[in-house]
């Protein structure tokens, strides 16, 4: 695997009041890596996807990926540079069906420039998007209003949004929280998949056990910290990691 | 040394007017869109009480700031708690509800000449060299005491506890046994009575006309955008800029530029910094 | 204890003229076409049934109000923006109108366009800065211009003032009048209606369901807020300028609350997002207020009353009970 890096991020730090979300924090991600975050319940995981996607700024540090200083851009600049997230709180456009909401991601800048300016029928690249993901198409689950599928089929959704911009860089937010065990073994080989096509992705996760089958890198937080990083066996054997996580989770 | 006088009665004018629209949101979450409306319509009734029953001025008073009060609470009680928690449908709602009190009354003829409150004292004093009536000092005095009631009020009573849980945490609020629906009702009842304290005590310096009701909404619009939604400190400050501003522009401009100054100061405040001066509300970052 | 609910169930033959097999019999196309053909025919004869001079100008006036509103609900409904400044887009174009005609003497066909474009370049730049306010911050804002521009004209005493500006060319004949607005208000809706499920429209719909999703989405939100904005400006501007040369006069009354608040009056009356419905409501509320024009300032208190009493109690308003009544039978079932 060549080393090409990324997405850096360098001493980034951001407060919110008095509460340290994140502190002094710098990693780079890896062309064609599966990079995991874990830490447990308010260690910054989610802040520091909105620092990268741009929703939040920080208060110092730098966030540099294709030459470029993504705290001075906008979200949709971001996204427009392929760094595409997921949100932990789904809200799908409820009013659309399932289908029609792809159509968004597909009619924004970067969609066009991906597909060589040409998309034909937007409706048709939309349902072929969701088949790939998931969707039975025969059972017209890409024809169903959003707002009646279940959670899992959201999840995918949002993963669909992601890829219909054509990515750089994947960032799941908690992509398996929530679901059950079934939806979850669906999931596991979409990422799988993801990652065989040489998708560089960041997951942030709770269920371990999944995330250590697709993850090549993990790395832990605490307090907005970096506190180990490795292979998903270093990282376990960490007495910090276990500290950590003493009395909150179990890890198999 | 003039500007200075009057640009503080004219602050504490603005105050006074903003403080119950600023109180009611601060605590429910809910703009009222009719406040306007109540200050106009306090004015009325202590007007009837006085001329056509013939009350004392004192009794008259009293009931018509116990009847707006109970308004309030009861447009609370009936027809806005259906609509909590839409911010659109709430403002066209109140503002509505405003719109027909007030044309109702201009329906009524309420307008012009004949339509006077008596000031408290009659006659005027000297501050500093500037000649001053009696009613403006009343309205001075007046704005310092609703200001410091409402602040032992809400620090220091049960009710006044509670009113200050809600606006800070509704659901942990509503988890400690604290009724939200009865607490915006109390609100809305103190609102009202408070614009019609403003009324009572601001309508003696001119007649009663249905646009003050209308420009009132905006000055206590404008004022809690300025200081930042449901932000006391905000307001007052607001209520200060705003007085003294509007001051200056009738004295150095020209009277007719009053409320393009208000106007210009709320447009350049939402788009400059939505959230006001003292605003709590990241607007831009919320809801990630 | 309740011991019976209503059940809904769709019609038969609305179940069938879903979709592609609507084109299967006569019947059924009727039944998918016969609402359409009622509103646009309904409106084309309209003016051939009033007799009177003055009812006349009433279905114009009527056009206006259901143009506003149905931009209201475009905005509100299909963008997530409370728009309560209707007048501003009325005021501008009435104004531009105005001014070219009266002062350098353009005639009406190049007057009304310019104003319309004019009109609304110049709302969108005013209300660009706002665009990225939630809710009610929008909503004050675009209250306040139109007051504003009606205080400044009045204290600069520009554009006649107060008096305004008289003796503008009118249309010159009646018919023209009505049907001019007539046809651009059905053009407006059914294109409004067909923009919506477009895929810009569809952008338009995401932002007011999730602006976060849309923008992680590489879709800059306020360019899209933007040009739904200049759309809907523009259909306001236009009808400021008719009304301009309806009258063959401006003044500050175009930037009145009535153009403001009427709109949403009606919108909420004839149903929210149904853009029907807000056409029909104007085609409701105005005649009715006219009727009552002997009442004076009471008629705003009475429209006022409906809608409180729609907002509060039947906020689905009537074109979504109309549409219910039309594609659903109701019965009462035991339980």
């Amino acid at each position: 695997m060549s080393q090409e890096v990324l997405l850096q991020v360098k001493d980034v730090s951001k407060s919110f009041g008095g509460v340290k979300a994140i502190n002094n924090l710098s990693f780079d991600l890896i062309k064609g890596e599966v990079l995991g975050i874990i830490g447990p319940n308010g260690s910054g995981k989610t802040t520091l996807v909105n620092l990268i996607t741009g929703f939040v700024k920080p208060d110092s540090g730098k966030i540099l990926a294709m030459g470029k200083d993504l705290t001075k851009l906008q979200p949709h600049k971001i996204a427009d540079l392929g760094i595409t997230r997921t949100f932990q709180i789904m809200r799908p456009y409820y009013t659309l069906s399932a289908f029609k909401n792809l159509i968004i991601p597909l009619y924004s800048p970067r969609a066009k420039r991906a597909r060589g300016g040409n998309l034909g029928d937007r409706d048709t690249v939309a349902i072929d998007l969701l088949e790939e993901i998931g969707f039975e198409r025969d059972a017209y689950v890409p024809y169903k209003l959003a707002s009646t599928l279940p959670q899992g089929y959201l999840k995918r959704l949002e993963l669909a949004r992601c890829l219909a911009l054509r990515p750089e860089i994947i960032i799941a937010d908690e992509l398996f929280s929530g679901l059950s065990m079934s939806e979850i073994a669906t999931m596991v080989p979409i990422m799988e998949k993801l990652q065989m096509s040489g998708m560089t992705i960041v997951m942030i996760e709770h269920r371990l056990r999944e995330l250590f089958m697709v993850a090549n890198r993990i790395m832990v937080m605490n307090f907005g910290e970096k506190i180990a990083e490795g292979t998903p066996d270093e990282v376990m054997d960490d007495e910090k990691v276990k500290e950590a996580y003493l009395g909150t989770e179990t890890v198999v | 040394m003039e500007i200075l006088v009057y640009g503080t009665v004219n602050s504490i004018v603005f105050a006074l007017i903003a403080i119950g629209f600023t109180l009611v949101y601060g605590i429910s979450r809910l703009s009222n869109f009719a406040h306007g409306a109540l200050y106009i319509l306090t004015g009325y009734i202590t007007w009837q009480f006085l001329n056509r029953l013939g009350l004392n001025y004192a009794v008259a008073i009293i009931l018509a700031l116990i009847i707006t009060a109970l308004l309030g609470a009861a447009m609370y009680r009936f027809l806005l708690i259906r609509v909590r928690g839409m911010p659109s449908s709430e403002i066209i709602a109140s503002f509505a509800i405003g719109l027909a009190i007030m044309e109702a009354l201009r329906w009524r003829g309420f307008v012009g000449q004949t339509y006077i409150l008596p000031p408290f004292i009659e006659g005027t004093t000297e501050i500093a060299g500037v000649l001053i009536d009696w009613q403006r000092i009343i309205i001075v005095i007046g704005g310092l005491v609703v200001m410091i009631f409402l602040w032992l009020f809400t620090h220091y009573t049960k009710i006044g506890l509670a009113l200050r849980a809600i606006a800070q945490d509704e659901r942990a609020a509503m988890m400690l046994g604290i009724d939200s629906d009865l607490t915006a009702v109390i609100a809305l009842a103190l609102g009202s009575a408070l614009a019609g304290v403003a009324a009572i005590a601001i309508l003696p310096l001119g007649n009663i006309t249905v646009e003050t009701g209308y420009n009132v909404l905006i000055y206590a619009i404008a004022v809690c955008i300025i200081g930042g939604l449901g932000s006391w400190t905000g307001a007052i400050v607001a209520a200060f800029i705003l007085g003294f501003a509007q001051i200056l522009t009738v004295a150095y401009i020209a009277p007719q530029w009053q409320l393009v100054v208000v106007f210009l100061a709320i447009i350049l405040t939402l788009i400059l910094r939505p959230s006001g001066l003292f605003g709590k509300q990241k607007e831009l970052e919320e809801r990630v | 204890m309740e011991t019976r609910r209503k059940e809904r169930l769709d019609r038969g033959i609305r179940v069938r003229t879903n979709g592609i097999y609507a084109i299967s019999s006569l019947k059924e196309m009727m039944y998918l076409l016969a609402p359409r053909l009622a509103l646009i025919l309904g409106l084309l004869i309209l003016p051939l049934l009033i007799p009177n001079p003055y009812w006349q100008r009433v279905v114009a006036i009527m056009s206006i109000f259901a143009l506003l509103s149905l931009i209201f609900d475009f905005l509100a409904h299909y963008v997530g923006i409370v728009n309560l400044g209707g007048a501003l887009f009325i005021g501008l174009g009435g104004y531009i109108a105005g001014i070219l005609n009266s002062y350098f003497g353009l005639p009406l066909f190049v007057t009304i366009p310019v104003a319309t474009i004019g009109g609304a370049a110049i709302s969108t730049l005013l209300l660009l800065p706002c665009l990225p306010m939630r809710g009610i911050y929008f909503a004050i804002v675009s209250l306040m211009y139109p007051l504003l521009f009606a205080k400044i004209i009045e204290a600069l005493n520009i554009f006649g003032g107060t008096d305004g500006i008289p003796g503008l060319t009118t249309f010159g004949n009646i018919w023209i009048d009505q049907y001019l607005i007539i046809a651009v208000l059905l053009l407006t809706l059914f294109a409004l209606r067909r923009l919506v499920n477009e895929d810009f429209g569809l952008v338009l719909r995401g932002i007011k369901d999730n602006d976060q999703a849309v923008k992680a989405s590489g879709i800059s939100i306020t360019r899209y807020k933007a040009q739904a904005v200049f759309i809907a400006s523009a259909i306001g501007s236009f009808a400021g300028a008719y009304l301009t040369h309806l009258y063959g006069w401006v003044g500050i009354s175009l930037f009145a609350l009535d153009f403001s608040i009427f709109p949403i009056a009606a919108t909420v009356l004839g149903g929210l997002g149904t853009l029907v419905g807000p056409v029909l409501g104007a085609f409701i509320l105005i005649p009715l207020t006219e009727t009552m024009r002997a009442f004076g300032t009471l008629r705003i208190v009475f429209y006022s009353i409906i809608l409180v009493g729609f907002i509060v109690f039947k906020p689905e308003g009537l074109m979504k009970y109309f549409e219910r009544k039309y594609y659903q039978f109701e019965h009462w079932r035991e339980v």
